[in-house]
């Protein structure tokens, strides 16, 4: 369990103040100017030492992905953006960032940009977070006033500005590469890559894109050193994670902890337990709602980070646990899932476009049992078609979780669609016309 | 270069290039909908897919995925085949089932590819999509259930077209390609949107269910309506011509077409004269070629030379051109002319009336002044290509002349043609433009030229051309940019005055006896002469047979063998696709016969020997279709005073780009269009 001195964000609850006092008493904004006066190089190696991995899902080394900026500013300016479009379902961590600890985020920002030799970073928050950007702002302007940020920023030499912008409200604009067509006032649909940002990013400049959680753990691991930030956590799994505990608990949550925590201490410790009891846990998605569902038996025992879940053919994703007790319709649940990435599919490629629709219809059906047994065998296919076949990670996130529900849960849909074959034959057999059981389009 | 394995076949290709590419060099097939080679890679059909050796072990999209040296590629792996196919199977399970009745049917691409790639049944049992169809004006047909979502009709019109008209509204499944808000497609060149559709969502409105392509007869030829000279494809089934497509020319036309060479078609069968006329008592009468050429032999008897006098239109082929001009040279008249609007081209010098820099070469200039031309609406494929030039990259376009959009930024300097005298006198800044350019070009419009002081306008341009270096023995940047098909050829024949020969304005008002009209239409006929008898000889009812003395039936270019000059001086020939109908014949062979029935007969009776002649006459008729470039070889300006400019201001040349001729005028597919996109005009005509 982790102690309270190693916490990052102390402020996650919202106890005390938000603002710029706040958060220097907490230790923001503290030795800021000496952490840039290290230089770019040395503050990359120090990310790189620590092991962070990306917050936002995808757990691509961070200090790695600062790297792969020119080591020179050309005649293209660099651009960090950081991306606060967070709308995995289940996943509310970022939120909890942005209206707590604002400044952890803008201090991140002013170090993450001077590390890439960015002038201008952009945050794009997600639409609806009307407060949270209100906050925000009020944050930034506080930072302006005391000469954090903006010209000299902090008194280091380094001219930084930081833009707040609100998106529209489209699940597709959290990609990083459809988030910066949005920016550029674009729709939002991603870009083909390569290019990738690093090389052509917002405006075609080099652009890196972060996650909140991610710059906002920097400044924190800057100051304390990638030693301690590294000694948590597993080897290649190392820190504290921001972990959102949401569904059949007895107290719903955001915690920070360890990574490599195991699921069950997570769930019991920080959420008050199962709804009635550890043994009335049905199945667990472990990372937001794109990662493929398990269930308890490997619930019991697994550990929460990177490598673990991916082992179990799950995934940390974003660490939105979304617990499901023994009262839930797994397959409607699943169902449900489907159904919102049919409806935030951009459209732009076949696989995605078409695929998701389709998953949605048969997945409907699932629900009810109007199927075949065979065609949880082509639904599983239509899985397989459409990952790794599209341009971004949606197709993917659509994927997985059909795939978790048939690889764990295939004997429920076997049964429920047994059930309602023989309460149609029932049926059947009670009317007179003789007319055959209803299915698919019917 | 980049060495690339592709399917154990080693290729090299430029660095940059796609991985497709590098499949399609090594002679691979790699099947695609979105990929089309001049518009910008979208990625998004996902057709493509291609496996890579030493990358993640997924399939990626060729087309946009760019080659390194030592790259493997496998196009055909089991990962490769299980992957399109189950692209192609998302294809198909929105796209209604309705082939038999859809237009694209026999060359649609999904088609083709299904059969390739597809699987023979279906696995979706759930309802289709259904979309409702889109107005986007008179031409292009909309049945938007088939869409594929590829996008390279928006693309097209947002990068080629310039009209960024088309766009995709909501998203996911729910994705709907359309104009926003409904209205017509305002670009000249909408129906290609007709031809890059991989499947049925877009075709053309005027030819749904007229046919299927495999009843077909393909003709290759070159289209007139403008003088671009299109390389086009005519498809005709019977003795009827049913559309007309773009042909592949990467120096002239690219694979695009305008709309009016396009869809003027259904002008080929409308308003036709299909046989002789003659006046008597005062009321045109149907006639035989003989009564005909009776008539017009009786006016000849006891006349002048220097009373007779031709004029050839815009659509006229070389071969008839030089066989009227010889027919005049045997009544003893050099009063010719193929000027109709007025302009004041010096035929003196190829150079001073050629589009020297070509149509290509647009593409290597630097720096662009247009002088009293619109080229959307005169040339559309031209303005195509210097729109291609500017999203290129710096490329400073000014105008002098009525402001328009040409769909890409243009410098208006001014309307008058003052703004040519500063800028020869080097006060006006765009002067120091032209002159820093290392190819600068400049495009003169008939606009320009036919004016009382075109002749000015002409020598200006020239003189300008020479100052700012334009005229170099590396790069001609001097360009006239014509509206009529036949104008460059006929004035490489000199169809014009010859030595006190009589122009078309002194022709006019009695100053001939006879006067022979080539097709010609586009002059006010109420000049001619009361007096002048008239001979109309051409294949449309159109404001020359309406004051006829004697019709003969033409052929419309459709319908011979003919050869046409563009307006880079490209030779071309079209050829015969269907029969002229009724009593019509090939222009040239009525001028032979009738010199035959004069006892003046013409020294050629076959096509060979009426080309020999062509060559006789020009040696450029020699080389057809190649346009060798040459560097200006003579500064040396057309005659006319360069200081001599009017303070009128320049009009408009062409104000209804829908109709321009007695074909796209007989066309009910153009009149509709007229009526949609000009309906200034239409009040004006009510």
């Amino acid at each position: 369990m982790l102690s309270d001195q190693d916490r990052i964000f102390t402020n996650l609850y919202g106890l005390h103040d938000w603002g710029l006092k706040g958060a220097r008493a907490r230790g923001d904004w503290d030795g800021t100017a000496a952490i840039l006066a290290r230089g770019r190089d040395a503050i990359v190696d120090e990310m790189k030492a620590s092991g962070l991995r990306g917050r936002g899902g995808a757990g691509f080394p961070t200090g790695m992905k600062w790297s792969f900026m020119p080591k020179t500013i050309g005649d293209r300016p660099h651009y960090l953006v950081v991306n606060a479009d967070e709308s995995e379902p289940g996943t509310c961590k970022d939120r909890d960032i942005i209206r707590h600890d604002p400044h952890k985020l803008i201090e991140g920002c002013l170090v993450a940009s001077f590390a890439m030799g960015a002038h201008a970073c952009y945050i794009y928050i997600r639409g609806e977070f009307y407060n949270e950007a209100r906050i925000l702002q009020a944050a930034i302007d506080e930072a302006y006033a005391a000469g954090l940020i903006g010209k000299n920023a902090c008194g280091s030499g380094w001219d930084f500005e930081l833009y707040l912008h609100r998106g529209a409200g489209a699940y597709i604009c959290g990609e990083e590469t459809a988030l910066l067509e949005s920016l550029e006032g674009k729709k939002g649909m991603p870009r083909l890559k390569p290019p990738f940002p690093a090389a052509v990013g917002l405006y075609g400049c080099p652009t890196t894109v972060n996650n909140v959680e991610s710059i906002a753990v920097a400044p924190t691991i800057l100051r304390r050193g990638a030693a301690w930030f590294s000694a948590l956590g597993r080897p290649k799994n190392s820190g504290t994670k921001l972990f959102c505990i949401s569904g059949h608990v007895n107290k719903p949550c955001n915690v920070e902890e360890e990574l490599g925590i195991p699921l069950r201490e997570l769930i019991d410790t920080y959420a008050g337990g199962v709804r009635g009891g550890w043994d009335n846990l049905l199945a667990v998605i472990p990372g937001g709602s794109s990662v493929p569902v398990l269930p308890k038996s490997i619930c019991d025992t697994v550990l929460m980070d990177f490598d673990s879940l991916r082992e179990v053919r799950s995934g940390l994703g974003t660490a939105a646990v979304i617990v499901m007790d023994k009262s839930t319709d797994i397959i409607k649940a699943i169902a449900r899932l489907s159904q919102f990435y049919k409806h935030e599919s951009c459209g732009q490629c076949t696989p995605c476009r078409e695929g998701t629709g389709w998953m949605m219809r048969v997945m409907n059906r699932m629900v009810q049992g109007r199927a075949e047994l065979d065609e949880i065998d082509t639904l599983e296919q239509v899985t397989r078609q459409v990952e790794g076949h599209t341009i971004c990670a949606l197709g993917d996130a659509a994927a997985w979780p059909v795939q978790g529900l048939i690889r764990h849960f295939r004997p429920v849909l076997e049964e429920r669609i047994k059930a309602y074959k023989a309460q149609a034959s029932g049926r059947a057999a009670s009317a007179t016309s003789g007319r055959s059981m209803p299915l698919a389009a019917e | 270069m980049v060495k690339v394995t592709v399917d154990g076949i080693e290729v090299e290709v430029p660095a940059g290039s796609n991985v497709l590419q590098a499949c399609e060099a090594a002679g691979k097939e790699i099947p695609r909908f979105c990929y089309h080679e001049r518009l910008s890679v979208a990625g998004n059909c996902r057709m493509c897919l291609v496996e890579i050796e030493k990358a993640p072990p997924k399939p990626f999209a060729s087309c946009a995925y760019p080659v390194n040296d030592g790259m493997v590629v496998h196009t055909d792996s089991p990962m490769v085949r299980k992957a399109r196919r189950g692209v192609m199977e998302f294809l198909l399970i929105n796209h209604p089932l309705d082939c038999p009745i859809c237009d694209q049917g026999g060359e649609c691409d999904l088609q083709d590819q299904a059969v390739a790639y597809g699987t023979d049944r279906s696995r979706y049992e759930e309802n289709k999509r259904a979309v409702k169809d889109k107005n986007l004006g008179p031409l292009v047909k909309t049945v938007m259930t088939r869409c594929i979502h590829c996008t390279r009709c928006i693309r097209f019109s947002t990068e080629v077209a310039g009209v960024p008209e088309l766009g995709a509204t909501a998203r996911g499944e729910s994705m709907e390609v359309g104009t926003y808000v409904e209205k017509a497609l305002t670009s000249e060149l909408s129906g290609n949107l007709i031809d890059i559709c991989p499947v049925g969502a877009l075709t053309s409105k005027p030819y749904a269910f007229v046919a299927r392509p495999w009843e077909l007869k393909k003709t290759d030829s070159v289209d007139v309506l403008d003088a671009v000279g299109a390389n086009i494809r005519v498809d005709a089934r019977g003795p009827e011509v049913l559309r007309i497509l773009p042909r592949l020319n990467e120096d002239v036309n690219e694979e695009w077409l305008a709309d009016k060479s396009r869809f003027s078609v259904d002008g080929l069968k409308r308003r036709r004269l299909d046989s002789c006329w003659v006046k008597r008592d005062g009321k045109l009468r149907k006639a035989s070629w003989q009564e005909a050429f009776e008539a017009i032999a009786a006016k000849l008897a006891g006349l002048s030379g220097d009373r007779v006098g031709a004029v050839a239109g815009n659509l006229a082929d070389a071969e008839s051109m030089v066989a009227l001009k010889d027919l005049m040279a045997a009544l003893g008249s050099a009063n010719l002319d193929c000027r109709q609007d007025g302009a004041a081209l010096d035929a003196s010098c190829r150079d001073f009336y050629n589009f020297n820099t070509s149509i290509a070469g647009i593409e290597e200039a630097d720096a662009l002044l247009i002088v009293g031309s619109n080229p959307r609406r005169e040339a559309p494929l031209i303005n195509a290509r210097i729109r291609k030039r500017v999203l290129a990259g710096p490329f400073p376009v000014a105008g002098i002349g009525p402001e328009a959009d040409l769909t890409y930024g243009v410098d208006w300097l001014g309307n008058a043609p003052a703004v040519l005298a500063s800028l020869l006198d080097g006060t006006h800044p765009f002067a120091a433009t032209l002159k820093a350019a290392n190819k600068p070009m400049i495009i003169v419009g008939q606009g320009a030229l036919a004016r009382p002081d075109g002749a000015a306008v002409l020598a200006a341009c020239w003189k300008l051309a020479a100052q700012t270096g334009m005229l170099g023995a590396e790069w001609h940047g001097f360009n006239v940019l014509h509206t009529a098909a036949s104008r460059v050829g006929a004035l490489d024949l000199g169809f014009v005055p010859g030595s006190k020969g009589k122009g078309l304005d002194a022709m006019l008002g009695g100053g001939v006896d006879l006067l022979w009209l080539l097709g010609a239409d586009e002059f006010d006929t109420a000049r001619i002469g009361a007096g002048t008898f008239v001979v109309y000889q051409g294949h449309h009812g159109d404001r020359g047979a309406a004051r006829a003395d004697v019709i003969l039936p033409g052929a419309a270019y459709t319908e011979k063998n003919g050869t046409y000059v563009n307006t880079e001086g490209r030779v071309q020939r079209g050829q015969l696709a269907v029969y002229p109908p009724g009593e019509a014949r090939e222009d040239w062979k009525i001028l032979r016969a009738f010199s035959g029935f004069i006892d003046k007969p013409l020294p050629y009776d076959n096509l060979t020997a009426i080309r020999a002649r062509l060559e006789q006459a020009n040696p450029v008729f020699a080389r057809t279709n190649v346009l060798p470039r040459f560097g200006c070889s003579d500064t040396a300006g057309p005659a006319g005073e360069p200081t001599a400019l009017s303070g009128a201001p320049f009009r408009p040349f062409i104000e209804n780009y829908y109709q321009t001729d007695p074909i796209s005028r007989a066309s009910p597919t153009m009149a509709e269009c007229t009526e949609t996109y000009m309906p200034t005009l239409r009040q004006a005509a009510e």
